[in-house]
C-alpha cells in the first residue's frame, strides 16, 4: 500500500517535472521527420529505379496446358498470390501450396505481343539465363524491344552479320545509330525550328493582310495595294525558303531510312527495325558497373531535357518543367506588388475601423476558398471574359480563333495570384505592424512625409516579411493543379511559352505542369505499368522543384533578414 | 550655466492657471518658440492646461517633472509629431519665430525639419552609419556625393562621434553601442541644419559614460541651435540647461534660469519636487 503510493506519487512528480511534454514533443518531431523522409524515400526508390539498366533474362514459360514459350524480359517486380485466386479466375493450376509467388515481367515488344508487361507464376518459369548478347532497344514508338541482334542493312544489302563476328556486328551498330540519331536531331531542328519559324510568320502574314482587310476604310487605295504587294512578296519568300526547306528534309529522311537491323526475338521470330525509329540500343547484361551508371545518368538527364514521347510514357519531361516554373515565375511577379500594396493601404493608409476589419476578414476567408472554385472563376472571368475582349480589341485579325480568348499561361498565372494573394497579404500587414514606432517617427522627424518614411525605412524593413508571403505563395501555387487544368494546363503541349519568336514570350499560349504531368501518366496513360515508375519519378521532382524555389526565397529572406535585423531590438 | 541672460523671474499662481500669462518678456531677438495658450487633449482626458512660455534662442532649457506630467507631450508639440496620435486635439498656438506652426498653411514635413528631435531609444534606421547621418538629406532631393560626404562629416564631427567611426561609414549603424547609436541620431538630426533640436530623455537608456558623453555634446550644440531637453534626471537638467520649466500634472508650474529655479524657486511644488519630496 505504501509503495503503491508512492510509485503514484512519483508519477505525478513525474508529470509535474514537464518531463512528459517534452518526450510528447519529440515523438511528434519524430514522426513528421519519418513522414517527410519516407515519403521522399518511397518517391526516391520507386522513380529513380526506374532509369537502371536492369538485368534482361531468358526463360522458358511452361504454362499448364499451352506450349512452352521462351521469354526475353526484365523483371519489374514480384509478390505472393492465393491460388484460390488465380483459379477463380479460370487460370488451370495444379500446384498444391496455398500461395504461390508471381513476377512481373516486362518484355518488351508491344508490337508483336500486344502488351508489353506480362505477370508469370514463378513455378512455371525454368531455364533462366542472363545471355550477355541479350539486346534492348528503346525505340521512338511502340516502346522497348527485346531481342538478339542478327544483322545491319545498308539499303537492303547486309553489311555485318552476327553468325561471321558479334563483335564487330554490336560495333557496327552502335556507329550507324550515332549517325542516325545525327540525322534524327538535323531533322527535329528543320522541323520544330525552323519550318516552326516560317509557319510562325506565315500566320503573322495571314493575320496582317487580314488586319488590313478590317482597316480597309481609313486607308487609300494606293496605300493598300502597296501593303498587299509588300505581304505577297514577303509570302513568296517564305514559301521559298519553305520549299527549300522541304527539299532538305526529303533528303534528310531518304539518308535515314537507309539502314536498318535485322533482330530476333526470344521464340525465334525475325524482325526489322529501321535504326531511324531506335533512340539507344544497349546489352544490359554485358555492361559492367561503370556503364551502367553512366548510362543511368545519361538516362536522368534525358528525363530531365528532353520532350515526353509515347503519349508521355517515354522520354522526358522538360516542357512540364519549364512550364512549372514559368508559370510559378510569373504568378511572382504579379501577386508580389498586388499584395503588398493591398497590405500597405490596410496597414498604413486604412482608418482602422469596421470596414478594414470586414476586408481583412474577407482577405483571410479568402485563402480558405478550394482552389477549384479559383479556377472556375479564372475560366469565367479571364479567360471568357477578359480574354475575349482583349481579342476583340487587339486581336480581332485572328478572329473567330480566339488568342487570349482561351486558356493559357497568363490566366494560369492570374489566376494563382489571385489564389495566393491573402497569403501575400496577411504576411507583408504582419511585417508591416512589426516595424517599430520609433523607427517611423524617426524619419518622420527628419522631414519625411509619411510615404517617404514608408518607401526608405518602413518597406525594405518589411521585406523578410514580404518574402515570407512569397514563399508561402509559391509552395501553394506550385503545388496546386485543379484550377490549373481549367485555366491554361494541356497534357501536351505543342510548344513552350519562350521561343526564338518575337516576342519571344508567349503568355497566350497553353503549357504543362508537373502536377497536371503525374495525374496524367498516371490516370490517364494506356500502359499503366511503364507510367507508374514515371510518376513517381515525376512527383520527387516536383517535390524538388518547389524546395529549390523555396530555398532560393528563404536565402534571399535570410540575407534581407541579416540586413534589416532592426527588428529584433 | 552663469551665461544665461537676466530674465525677469515670474511666477504663477496655481489658483489663476484659468487665465495664466507668461509673464516673461523676451525680445523677438532672443525668443525662439513662444507657446501661447496651450491646451492638449487625448480623446476626452486633457493632458496639457494653458501652457505659455517663451523658449530662448540658442540655450538649453530642461522640462523636469514627474512622470506623466506632459513634459514628453509637450515637447512633441514643437515638431508637431502628436499629430500621429489618432484622438489628439491641440488648442492655443506655438509660434515658431513668430508664425503659428499649427496654422493651416503650415508644411508639417518642412517644419520637422526646423525642429528636430532625438528620441529617448536610440532609433538609427538599419542602414550604413553614412546612410543614416545622409537620410535627411537625401529626402530633400540632395545627391550630390560630395555635398552628402561633406555634410555626413561636419555632423559626425559635431556630435563628436567622427573620430570613432570615420573608417567604417559603411558599417551598418546597428553594430554601434548605444551611447554611439544616439550620437549618431544626433548626427542625423543636425545634418538638416534645423533651428531647434528636441531631445526626450537622450541619456536615460545610456551607460553614465554615454551619458556624460551626451552631455558634452548638448553644451558644445547650443552655440548653434536651441535645444529643449526633457530630462528625469535633475542633476542632468542642472548641469546642461541654462532655462528650467518644472511642470506637474500637465501644467506648467514654475520657468526660470536653471539657477534660480534650483536654487531659489517660487513655488512650494518646484521646491518639493528639486528637494525631492515627491515625484
Amino acid at each position: 500500500m505504501a509503495l503503491a503510493q508512492q510509485s503514484r506519487l512519483s508519477l505525478r512528480e513525474w508529470v509535474k517535472s514537464g518531463e512528459p511534454f517534452i518526450w510528447f514533443n519529440a515523438a511528434a518531431v519524430t514522426i513528421s521527420t519519418i513522414a517527410v523522409v519516407g515519403l521522399l524515400l518511397l518517391l526516391a526508390t520507386r522513380g529513380l529505379g526506374h532509369f537502371w539498366p536492369g538485368t534482361v533474362y531468358q526463360f522458358k514459360y511452361s504454362q499448364q496446358g499451352v506450349e512452352p514459350q521462351h521469354l526475353l524480359a526484365e523483371l519489374v517486380e514480384s509478390e505472393s498470390v492465393a491460388i484460390e485466386q488465380l483459379q477463380a479466375s479460370g487460370m488451370q493450376i495444379d500446384i498444391k501450396t496455398p500461395f504461390v509467388r508471381r513476377d512481373l515481367l516486362k518484355l518488351g515488344n508491344r508490337d508483336l505481343l500486344g502488351h508489353d508487361f506480362s505477370w508469370v507464376l514463378h513455378p512455371w518459369l525454368s531455364d533462366t539465363q542472363q545471355p550477355v548478347d541479350a539486346m534492348v532497344l528503346e525505340r521512338r514508338e511502340w516502346g522497348n524491344f527485346y531481342g538478339y541482334l542478327r544483322q545491319i542493312k545498308q539499303n537492303g544489302a547486309v553489311i555485318a552479320d552476327s553468325k561471321t563476328d558479334d563483335g564487330t556486328v554490336w560495333q557496327t551498330l552502335q556507329k550507324q545509330l550515332e549517325s542516325a540519331s545525327k540525322l534524327h536531331d538535323a531533322i527535329a531542328t528543320i522541323e520544330k525550328k525552323e519550318i516552326g519559324t516560317i509557319n510562325y510568320k506565315l500566320d503573322q502574314l495571314r493575320l496582317d493582310a487580314r488586319k488590313l482587310e478590317l482597316n480597309k476604310a481609313s486607308l487609300t487605295d494606293t496605300q493598300i495595294a502597296v501593303k498587299q504587294e509588300r505581304f505577297e512578296s514577303e509570302r513568296m519568300g517564305l514559301q521559298e525558303k519553305y520549299k527549300g526547306l522541304q527539299s532538305n528534309l526529303e533528303n534528310l529522311y531518304q539518308q535515314a531510312g537507309r539502314d536498318s537491323l535485322v533482330a530476333e526475338t526470344a521464340d525465334g521470330r525475325s524482325v526489322e527495325i529501321p535504326l531511324a525509329k531506335i533512340v539507344h540500343a544497349y546489352r544490359p547484361n554485358a555492361m559492367n558497373v561503370f556503364q551502367k551508371i553512366h548510362f543511368y545518368f545519361a538516362k536522368l538527364w534525358e528525363f530531365l531535357t528532353a520532350e515526353p514521347r509515347e503519349a508521355n510514357t517515354e522520354g522526358g519531361i522538360f516542357p512540364a518543367i519549364f512550364g512549372t516554373v514559368a508559370m510559378v515565375m510569373i504568378m511572382s511577379i504579379i501577386v508580389t506588388p498586388f499584395g503588398v500594396i493591398a497590405a500597405v493601404y490596410l496597414r498604413e493608409y486604412a482608418k482602422q475601423g469596421l470596414v478594414t476589419r470586414i476586408v481583412r476578414i474577407a482577405v483571410n476567408n479568402l485563402a480558405g476558398v478550394p482552389s477549384i472554385v479559383y479556377g472556375m472563376f479564372g475560366l469565367g472571368f479571364f479567360v471568357y471574359f477578359l480574354g475575349a475582349n482583349i481579342d476583340h480589341a487587339f486581336f480581332a485579325a485572328a478572329l473567330p480563333a480566339p488568342t487570349f480568348g482561351t486558356p493559357g499561361l497568363l490566366w494560369a498565372s492570374l489566376t494563382l495570384a489571385l489564389l495566393t494573394l491573402p497569403v501575400v497579404i496577411v504576411a507583408t500587414e504582419e511585417g508591416l505592424s512589426r516595424i517599430p514606432r520609433s523607427l517611423r517617427e524617426g524619419s518622420l522627424a527628419l522631414g519625411a512625409t509619411k510615404a517617404e518614411t514608408l518607401w526608405r525605412v518602413v518597406l525594405p524593413m518589411a521585406s523578410p516579411a514580404m518574402m515570407t508571403g512569397l514563399i508561402l505563395a509559391v509552395a501553394r501555387a506550385a503545388g496546386e493543379v485543379a484550377p490549373l487544368m481549367l485555366v491554361g494546363v494541356v497534357k501536351l503541349a505543342p510548344a513552350l511559352p519562350v521561343d526564338g519568336n518575337f516576342p519571344f514570350v508567349h503568355l497566350d499560349r497553353k503549357f504543362m505542369h508537373l502536377g497536371f504531368h503525374i495525374y496524367d501518366v498516371g490516370f490517364q496513360s494506356p500502359n499503366v505499368e511503364a507510367a507508374r515508375p514515371l510518376v513517381y519519378a515525376t512527383a520527387l521532382l516536383l517535390v524538388i522543384i518547389i524546395a529549390l524555389l523555396n530555398f532560393s526565397a528563404v536565402a534571399l529572406r535570410n540575407h534581407l533578414r541579416e540586413k534589416y535585423r532592426a527588428l529584433e531590438m | 550655466m552663469s551665461d544665461a541672460p537676466p530674465v525677469k523671474s515670474h511666477a504663477i499662481n496655481i489658483a489663476q492657471l484659468g487665465r495664466a500669462q507668461t509673464h516673461r518678456s523676451l525680445d523677438a531677438e532672443q525668443m525662439c518658440l513662444s507657446v501661447q495658450n496651450l491646451d492638449l487633449f487625448y480623446g476626452q482626458k486633457q493632458a496639457l492646461y494653458n501652457v505659455c512660455m517663451e523658449i530662448p534662442r540658442q540655450r538649453v532649457t530642461a522640462f523636469i517633472g514627474p512622470s506623466g506630467c506632459g513634459k514628453s507631450t509637450l515637447l512633441r508639440c514643437f515638431n508637431r509629431m502628436n499629430d500621429l496620435v489618432d484622438d489628439c486635439r491641440i488648442d492655443g498656438s506655438i509660434l515658431l519665430d513668430n508664425a503659428n506652426i499649427y496654422d493651416r498653411a503650415v508644411d508639417v514635413a518642412s517644419l520637422r525639419r526646423r525642429v528636430g528631435m532625438v528620441f529617448q531609444k536610440p532609433n538609427p534606421f538599419p542602414k550604413t552609419i553614412y546612410e543614416n547621418v545622409a537620410y535627411g538629406l537625401r529626402i530633400q532631393g540632395v545627391n550630390k556625393k560630395r555635398i552628402l560626404d561633406e555634410v555626413v562629416e561636419r555632423s559626425l564631427r559635431s556630435a563628436a562621434l567622427w573620430d570613432e567611426v570615420k573608417d567604417r561609414l559603411h558599417d551598418n549603424a546597428l553594430g554601434m553601442s548605444g551611447g554611439q547609436q544616439q550620437r549618431l541620431v544626433i548626427a542625423r538630426t543636425i545634418a538638416v541644419e534645423p533651428e531647434v533640436v528636441l531631445l526626450d530623455e537622450p541619456a536615460s537608456a545610456l551607460d553614465p559614460i554615454s551619458t556624460l558623453k551626451i552631455e558634452e555634446l548638448i553644451y558644445e550644440l547650443k552655440s548653434k541651435y536651441t535645444l529643449i531637453i526633457v530630462t528625469h534626471n535633475m542633476q542632468q537638467a542642472a548641469r546642461v540647461s541654462d532655462y528650467t520649466a518644472f511642470m506637474y500634472m500637465g501644467k506648467l508650474i514654475e520657468f526660470d534660469s536653471t539657477d534660480r529655479l534650483f536654487t531659489n524657486p517660487v513655488q512650494r511644488q518646484t521646491e518639493d519636487y528639486i528637494t525631492g519630496r515627491y515625484g
